[in-house]
This record gives C-alpha cells, sequence and structure tokens, in this order.
C-alpha cells in the first residue's frame, strides 16, 4: 500500500528507456521464486475449504489471534513499494526519513488500538464504510465506499505497474509477464480462500521480508564499522550535510532538505496524515476487525508498533549505509542519466552489493511478496467494500449469504481485471502516477475527520458526517489544485515557500482535518440528533467497552501500549 | 468456520517456507565456500549461518505449530 509519497521515483521512468539489468538471478534464486509462487496457491486451495461463509470470506471468521492479526496488520503496510521507496528517501533526506515510521506511525497504531478498535469491533462491522453507515446513514457511507474502492482498486493496479518496472530494471522481466503471472496468482488465491489468504500469506511476507533484507544492514554496518563509522563515512563523503539527526535540524524548514518543520511533522504528519491512515485505511482496519476478541483486536495494533518501530533497521538504515559504503552517488530520477543510478534503486543496489545466490533469492522474492500481498490485500478489502458496502445496500438487500460470497469470489477477479487495466493505463500515462499519491492522500485526513468526531461526539448528526467528510476531501482537493505548479501559493498553506511535496501533504492534511472538524460542528448544531438508543456500541459514552482490569497487568493492551510508547520516546531521544 | 476441521496454523506454513529455503540457502554457502561470489564480505560466507538460521528457526516453527491430532 501506497502512502506519505513513498512513490518510487524509479517509476518516473517509461519501461522503454530502460536497458539492462542490476541483477542476475542464479537457478537456486529462481527456485526460491518458484517456490514462493506455489506455496500461496497450495495455501489458498487449502483455505478455500474454510472460506464458505461470509463471515469467512470477508472477514476471516474473526478468528484470529492478536500475533496474526497484528503481524497482518502491519504486512499489509510494509509493502514493497514502501520499502524501495522510503530507502530511497532515506538515501535522499537522512534519517528524517524515519520520522514516517516513529512520530508518524506509532502515536496513531497506540490511538487505534486504544481508542477506535473498541467502536470499530463492538459495532461488529465488516469495514469502515459499514462503522460510517452505522453512525451517520447510508450517504456519508456510500461516499466513502465509492472513493475507497475507487482507489483501492487504483492502487492495486500501481502495485501492478510498479512491480513490473521494479522487476524489469533489477531483473529484466517482461512487464506483461511480470503483470499478469503476478496478479493472476494473487487473483486465484484471494477468489479461492478470501481475506484468509490475504492474511495468511501476509504473515509469510513479513517472515519473507525480515528474513530477506535484514542482512543488508548487518553486513552494512559490519563494512561501514559500526554507526560511528557510518557517520564518520558520511561526513567525509557529503561535508556540511546532516544526515543523521531526527529532530536537531527540525527547528526551522532551511535547516533540512525536506523543507518541513516539526510543527507540520507532529501535527500535521504525526496528529492527522498518520492518524488518517492508520485508524481509517480499511486495508489494515480490516486485518483487526478480523481478531478473535476484543484484547486480540486492541492487542493486535499493538503488536504491529513494536514491529514498526523496528522497520527503519532494514528500510532507512540501508539507505544511511549507502551514502557510506556506495562507491558512487545516486541522483533524482528526473536528473540521473545513462549509466547513473537513482535514488529508489538503493535497496536493489544493496541487495547485489552483499548478496549472492540464494541470500539474493530470497531479497527479490521477499519484494515480490510484498507486491503481491500489496494487490492481495486491496483486492480483498475492495471485495468487501463492494459486497457489503454497494451492492448489498443499494443493488440486491435481501440475498443468501451465499450469494454475497460468490459476489465476493466474482468481484475479486472482475476487480483484479479492472486493476490490470489500470495497470496498463499507467503504462502510458506515466505521470498519473503523480497523482495517485496525491488522490489517496485527499480522502484519509478527511475521513479520519469523520469517523474521530462520530466515535468520540455522539451529538453529531448524520447531516455532519456527510457535510463534513465532503467540505474536507473538497478543501484537500483545493489546496492541492492550488499548489500544483505554483510554488508562490505553497507558503500560503505551508508558511514557507521551499515546502518539498511531503510537507504539502502534511499540510494539505492539516486544514483539511480542520475544516473537517469545523463544518461537522456547524452543521451538528443546526441538525436534530440522533437518538441515542441508535448510537449504542458506535460512540463513546453510550458503549460498553469491557474493562481489562481483571487481568494481570502484563495481559493487558494498554500496558503493552506504555511500553511501546516510552520505546517511542527513547527512540526519539537516541537519535535527536 | 467448522469445528471437526481445525485449520492449519499460518505459523505451520510459515515454517515449512522458512525450512525449505533455509536449506536452499545453506547448500548454496557450502557449494560456493572455496568460490565464494563477487559480493562485499563473501569471506564471511552468510549463506552458510544465515541459512542454518533459518532451518532452525522453520524447525522450530514447525515442531511448535504442526496439526495435532483431534482430541476425542
Amino acid at each position: 500500500m501506497i502512502h506519505f509519497g513513498v512513490l518510487p521515483h524509479v517509476l518516473v521512468l517509461a519501461p522503454a528507456a530502460v536497458t539492462g539489468r542490476m541483477i542476475s538471478l542464479s537457478p537456486v534464486d529462481l527456485a526460491i521464486i518458484v517456490i514462493y509462487f506455489v506455496s500461496v496457491l497450495g495455501i489458498g486451495f487449502y483455505l478455500k475449504g474454510y472460506a464458505k461463509r461470509g463471515e469467512d470470506f470477508f472477514v476471516a471468521g474473526r478468528e484470529m489471534t492478536a500475533w496474526v492479526a497484528g503481524l497482518a496488520f502491519i504486512s499489509a503496510n510494509l509493502g514493497s513499494l514502501e520499502l524501495l521507496g522510503w530507502a530511497g528517501n532515506a538515501y535522499q533526506y537522512g534519517i528524517l526519513a524515519a520520522h514516517w515510521y516513529w512520530v508518524g506511525a506509532i502515536p496513531a497504531m497506540l490511538f487505534l488500538a486504544l481508542v477506535m478498535m473498541p467502536f470499530y469491533y463492538i459495532c461488529k462491522t465488516h469495514s469502515v464504510p459499514g462503522y460510517l453507515q452505522l453512525r451517520y446513514g447510508r450517504a456519508t457511507s456510500g461516499l466513502s465506499a465509492i472513493t475507497f474502492a475507487f482507489m483501492t482498486i487504483l492502487m492495486s493496479g500501481v502495485n501492478m505497474y510498479a512491480m513490473a518496472v521494479v522487476m524489469q530494471v533489477i531483473l529484466g522481466w517482461n512487464i506483461h509477464f511480470s503483470i499478469w503471472v503476478s496478479s493472476l496468482t494473487v487473483g486465484i488465491y484471494v477468489a479461492m480462500g478470501g481475506l484468509f489468504s490475504a492474511i495468511f500469506n501476509e504473515v509469510i511476507q513479513f517472515f519473507l521480508i525480515w528474513l530477506g533484507a535484514l542482512l543488508i544492514p548487518i553486513l552494512g554496518l559490519i563494512e561501514a564499522g559500526g554507526w560511528s563509522g557510518m557517520v564518520a563515512k558520511i561526513h567525509e563523503r557529503f561535508a556540511g550535510q546532516d544526515f543523521t539527526h531526527l529532530w536537531g535540524p527540525m527547528l526551522h524548514p532551511s535547516q533540512n532538505p525536506m523543507g518541513v518543520q516539526w510543527i507540520a511533522i507532529v501535527f500535521g504528519l504525526g496528529a492527522v496524515l498518520s492518524m488518517g491512515y492508520w485508524t481509517t485505511d480499511f486495508l489494515l482496519v480490516q486485518r483487526v476487525i478480523a481478531a478473535k476478541d476484543i484484547r486480540s483486536a486492541k492487542s493486535a495494533p499493538i503488536i504491529g508498533a513494536f514491529f514498526k518501530m523496528a522497520v527503519p533497521f532494514i528500510v532507512i538504515l540501508p539507505g544511511l549505509l549507502a551514502l557510506a559504503v556506495l562507491p558512487y552517488h545516486l541522483y533524482p530520477a528526473n536528473v540521473a542519466t545513462a549509466g547513473q543510478h537513482t535514488y529508489d534503486q538503493v535497496l536493489p543496489l544493496m541487495m547485489a552489493r552483499y548478496l549472492g545466490p540464494g541470500l539474493l533469492g530470497l531479497g527479490i522474492t521477499a519484494l515480490i511478496a510484498g507486491f503481491m500481498s500489496g494487490m492481495a490485500g486491496n483486492i480483498s478489502a475492495f471485495a468487501t467494500v463492494w459486497t457489503y458496502d454497494l451492492y448489498r445496500p443499494f443493488i440486491k438487500k435481501d440475498a443468501t449469504d451465499q450469494h454475497y460470497v460468490a459476489m465476493g469470489r466474482w468481484c475479486t477477479m472482475i476487480g483484479l481485471l479492472v486493476s490490470i487495466g489500470a495497470a496498463y493505463i499507467v503504462t502510458h500515462f506515466g505521470s498519473l502516477m503523480d497523482y495517485v499519491q496525491a488522490l489517496f492522500s485527499f480522502f484519509i485526513a478527511p475521513l479520519f475527520g469523520t469517523v474521530i468526531i462520530g466515535m468520540l461526539w455522539k451529538r453529531a448528526t448524520k447531516k455532519a458526517g456527510f457535510w463534513g467528510l465532503l467540505a474536507g476531501i473538497t478543501t484537500a482537493i483545493t489546496i492541492f489544485v492550488l499548489m500544483r505548479g505554483h510554488p508562490e501559493r505553497v507558503a500560503w498553506f505551508c508558511f514557507y515557500a521551499g515546502a518539498k511535496s511531503l510537507a504539502q501533504q502534511m499540510w494539505q492534511a492539516l486544514w483539511a482535518f480542520i475544516v473537517v472538524v469545523v463544518v461537522s460542528g456547524v452543521v451538528t448544531l443546526v441538525t436534530k440528533p440522533r437518538p441515542e438508543a441508535e448510537l449504542r456500541g458506535l460512540v463513546m459514552g453510550l458503549t460498553d467497552i469491557p474493562s481489562d482490569a481483571h487481568l494481570p497487568l502484563v495481559k493487558r493492551p494498554v500496558f503493552w501500549a506504555g511500553v511501546c510508547f516510552v520505546v517511542f520516546l527513547i527512540l526519539q531521544w537516541i537519535f535527536r | 468456520m467448522s469445528e471437526e476441521r481445525r485449520m492449519i496454523p499460518v505459523w505451520f506454513f510459515a515454517g515449512i517456507l522458512i525450512f525449505i529455503y533455509g536449506i536452499l540457502i545453506f547448500a548454496s554457502g557450502l557449494v560456493e565456500w572455496s568460490h565464494p561470489p563477487a559480493t562485499v564480505l563473501a569471506n564471511l560466507h552468510a549463506p552458510v549461518w544465515w541459512g542454518a538460521i533459518m532451518i532452525v528457526m522453520g524447525a522450530m516453527f514447525i515442531q511448535l505449530f504442526r496439526p495435532k491430532k483431534a482430541q476425542k
């Protein structure tokens, strides 16, 4: 899944412009890749027998343990575009990129676990639009479902295209081969096993990514002479630039290459953009809704948060190590010439540097698994939202459970074919990629505002939910259009003319969120509230949330959330 | 989900895959021991010890999460 502007610049290259390959695979590497494809199909066949009811196909029977839900939750986010893109961002911006893994994720994940998850779980919704339907009614839910369904299919197509381009650049594989083989494999195992298949493969992907990528920072630190050796080498090669401080250069935008200051990081990224993504992106929330009980549902994001904090070790650190050890420089994709490498090629370059036969196959398989899990997650989320939030409420209300499961399987394949179509459109209109990331960002902050107001304020009315969401989306789009291509307007919204696209996104999200709050508040005050009896199980103050007080301290999710937050603060201090 | 058919846990599948990959990588490391590839730090023979770690990890997962016979 793409988020927060992580689209790798390698995708700017049209496939026809790419010649040669970066890596050659040996027979054992190919065997490892083939075994992966056979395994995921085999697991899909096995799980088909367990995905016969709607509850099984769409929400995995709500039987996942905290660990399975937690690892699937974090894997749904840890796609290969993320790995490639953020390693490239780390090469470009240094350790500042780690903000997107720490302040831009951990508080939001803990907030989801402790505050929002009880409402999602207790109301027994199957999706985020499903919660909106219960809380605000069909208009809000429909708006959210349509935008989500559109975005998720588009993202799936983008993932397919991105994977095909990356495999062509790294391995020299034909783009059509990559698109069709990977997407058909995903389509088959998701159509067979539904969310069970998607989750099982995400858990496997989690292990593959760690086992495939962890050796790079280990060997890189050995080569560089440890952390201090790496920092010394970076200073030597890039004199006068600070790549290894997280908060020091954040007092003013002019002090860091991102053009961002701490206010935008803490409030724009930490409080709004990351909250919007981690708490309302259905692809993630679906994994936690599938947990077997409320304690598991609360624990899953906390387990994910611990691993999320460790991800910079395999994503950001390789980018930093590349600054120290690569004998050549990397360049932005739009300035790199023939023979030069781009920022987003840093991870495959480091893989080729350290990994020989076997290990290389494992690393490539981890990347492929990441792409395919991203596609599977998008497709399974699309099938659920289409079937339960659009087809059932608006088209065919009273069909049998078996009918909806059949619809789920069919729209998995249809959604996949539409995604393939989107992938081919993107191959011809490469500049579309510039807009895909922006499209995604239009919806997540307003959606978060709408959901959180609905969960915490019982007075918020149905009309407030709809008009607040619409106003927020409109605001985000308007700000984007106004700033696009007009650098002089950037300062209107970001208070600094040199703010880069990542910083602009944060400010855009913050403004959209503020508009949602204001509009929702005003509309609420002039419209009639819903009876409290209709809001039971949906809003704070009207929901009986089971207490964990009777449990030993180490079994309470809030205890582990506290431990996680302390570790997060320690990391901020160590790398300040 | 039917109670009569308990689902094999995902950890078991993960264990099998990690075990198989560990064997392939370990064997590859042994084969190239005297002629390591032209990668940096090839003298550390990472495939051997990383493959061994994966074999142990996979075996543990298989043992801990193998399907148990239904108790009557």
